[in-house]
């Protein structure tokens, strides 16, 4: 079996809190789970759900209370781990009084590339997040979302087999929202792992080949965005056009919507063949009938709705 | 270690320059003219005195105010600003992080003392016409206020290692100047014969580093040579304070978690 390409064991983060700063607060609660090599895995969870906490745990920026993690089989704490791996922080900021191009020049210096590798491939990553124009303006005149390609840029310049990107849609555009998907299946068909936090529930069914959702610090689940949401329909879409004149049954006229000259209406499947009757019998035409599948976004807001999860963080007395 | 240390330090350099810190130079060498003219016009026969006491003075104020209110802010900027983030993300570690930024720093600092240095060598040729043999232990002063900006910058992030630029402009400053009147303090506490005052001018007087050995602006502008044996004596000193200062800051801030 071959190494995870990132391995987090029983991770748990505790914050103190307080003027004296003797409490804690509990922000990540022994997260257990593993991203497999040359997967694109997102981490999906509110505000304030751990996802950040866990990221900058990977990279060593905050330590553990207790617990440890591996990248490609390196423990976090070894500083050649961040050699095969790129990250973009959340709302990116960087020197503002270099060039975009001086920037990934600075970076690329810590992957010991000589100057001439260094040029080439500062061109070629600005060219691959569309700042080629942008390359010798300084980062301070740059909008959000030139600064979140840039990052995106330093992230991967270094062609990490690991790529951690927190929030990466975030402040982008549609145009360069639809970028950074692109970026991220790239990353995927050279077969680099891509692990990314997103809000954004459609960007995370899209590209990903699993998800893990967190909530209050805790994980409340993995798997395939598939597997995670049950693919068991929980309702039945019917599209109809009623008849000129006749009146639809009260049931079905209460839960109808009018969409231009259709009607919409969801019935639970048991009560699918009973509707069907009933509007053949004030003869509307029946347009379609469709299965109603949750999708990732319900199953989110479910969990994050739910009062185990909507608590929060939890605080501990020392 | 180069190819970590050496892109921040000269990183840190780069920001200073476009930040404009350099432009101080332009209000030394206007003070440097203004000082030469005017000396030379109430000046008699004290001339070079009054230009090498200004000059060195200046240098050392100057310098001073730049390796405090900067150094204070080197490691705090990052973090607030999250800069700091994707540079950890980077195969560096934190102590390489802080050694680059001390030497970033210290090369500004030294850039900054050469352009000023021309400036005084200006300012004396101006009013002298010559240099003299003696001329040369101006650089041996200015090399010793090299030594005590390094000391100061050392001290500025050691504490921004753990506490806010105004705090730690607070601390830096007060052991400086507890540093200056180190021998002062040491007689009081010898004067008084109290054995509690004692003890405590005495622990200042070993704990804080003694600025006053740095100080030759005195013995250089009345044409005195200084001893080769000051020179390496200060050179140790001030090496061992900056290393056990800045091992003492990776240690702390290779332990803190950024917020």
């Amino acid at each position: 079996m071959s190494t995870p390409a990132i391995e987090i064991l029983g991770l748990t983060k505790d914050f103190p809190v307080g003027f004296w700063r003797k409490r804690m607060r509990r922000s990540l609660d022994n997260l257990t789970f593993q991203v497999e090599e040359g997967e694109v895995f997102g981490f999906l969870g509110p505000n304030g759900a751990g996802k950040t906490t866990t990221m900058k745990l990977l990279m060593g920026l905050i330590f553990p209370t207790s617990g440890t993690a591996r990248v490609r089989g390196r423990s976090i704490d070894d500083v050649q781990m961040h050699r095969e791996i790129g990250y973009l922080p959340e709302q990116p900021y960087f020197y503002d009084y270099l060039t975009a191009r001086e920037l990934l020049d600075y970076y690329a210096r810590f992957s010991n590339y000589s100057k001439a590798e260094r040029r080439e491939r500062v061109g070629r990553f600005l060219e691959r997040v569309g700042l080629a124009a942008a390359g010798n303006v300084q980062l301070r005149k740059f909008s959000k979302g030139m600064l979140q390609r840039a990052g995106i840029a330093q992230a991967i310049l270094h062609d990490p087999a690991v790529v951690i990107l927190d929030e990466p849609m975030s402040g982008l555009d549609p145009v360069g929202r639809r970028e950074v998907r692109d970026i991220i299946l790239d990353l995927k068909k050279q077969g680099r792992t891509v692990f990314f936090s997103t809000h954004i529930l459609s960007d995370a069914e899209m590209l990903c080949d699993r998800v893990a959702v967190l909530a209050g610090g805790k994980l409340q689940g993995v798997g395939a965005p598939g597997e995670i949401v049950s693919m068991k329909a929980h309702a039945m879409e019917i599209l109809f056009e009623a008849r000129e004149g006749r009146a639809l049954p009260a049931a079905l006229a209460k839960n109808a919507t009018r969409i231009g000259g259709r009607c919409r209406v969801e019935v639970p499947e048991e009560a699918l063949y009973g509707a069907l009757e009933q509007l053949r019998n004030c003869e509307a035409r029946i347009l379609s009938v469709s299965p109603v599948h949750p999708t990732l976004e319900d199953y989110f807001f479910r969990l994050v709705g739910s009062p185990a999860t909507s608590r929060g963080l939890e605080e501990i007395s020392r | 270690m180069n190819a970590t240390v050496g892109p921040v330090a000269i990183n840190t350099f780069r920001e200073a320059v476009r930040d404009r810190v350099l432009y101080n130079l332009v209000l030394f060498a206007l003070l440097m003219i203004g000082a030469a003219i005017l000396v030379g016009e109430i000046s008699i026969g004290i001339e070079r005195l009054v230009i090498i006491n200004l000059g060195l003075s200046a240098i050392s104020i100057f310098g001073l105010v730049m390796a405090i209110f900067i150094g204070v802010g080197l490691v705090y900027k990052e973090i607030e600003k999250r800069t700091l983030y994707s540079l950890l993300a980077k195969p560096i570690r934190r102590w390489q992080f802080l050694v680059g930024k001390f030497a970033g720093l210290l090369l500004t600092l030294g850039v900054n003392t050469i352009f000023m240095t021309l400036g005084l060598a200006a300012a004396l040729v101006y009013v002298g016409g010559h240099f003299v043999r003696s001329d040369a232990s101006i650089l041996v002063a200015i090399y010793f206020i090299l030594l005590e900006f390094a000391l100061v910058t050392a001290l500025a992030m050691f504490f921004s290692c753990f506490s806010s630029p105004m705090l730690s402009t607070l601390f830096t400053l007060g052991i400086y100047i507890t540093g200056v009147f180190a021998d002062d303090i040491h007689g009081i506490g010898e004067f008084t014969k109290n054995p509690a005052v004692l003890a405590i001018t005495r622990t200042l007087y070993y704990l804080v580093p003694n600025f006053h050995n740095f100080n030759a602006i005195d013995t250089v502008a009345h044409g005195g040579a200084i001893p080769f044996s000051l020179v390496w004596q200060n050179t140790l000193y001030a090496a061992l304070y900056i290393a056990l200062l800045l091992v003492a800051g990776s240690a702390v801030f290779s332990g803190r978690n950024l917020k």
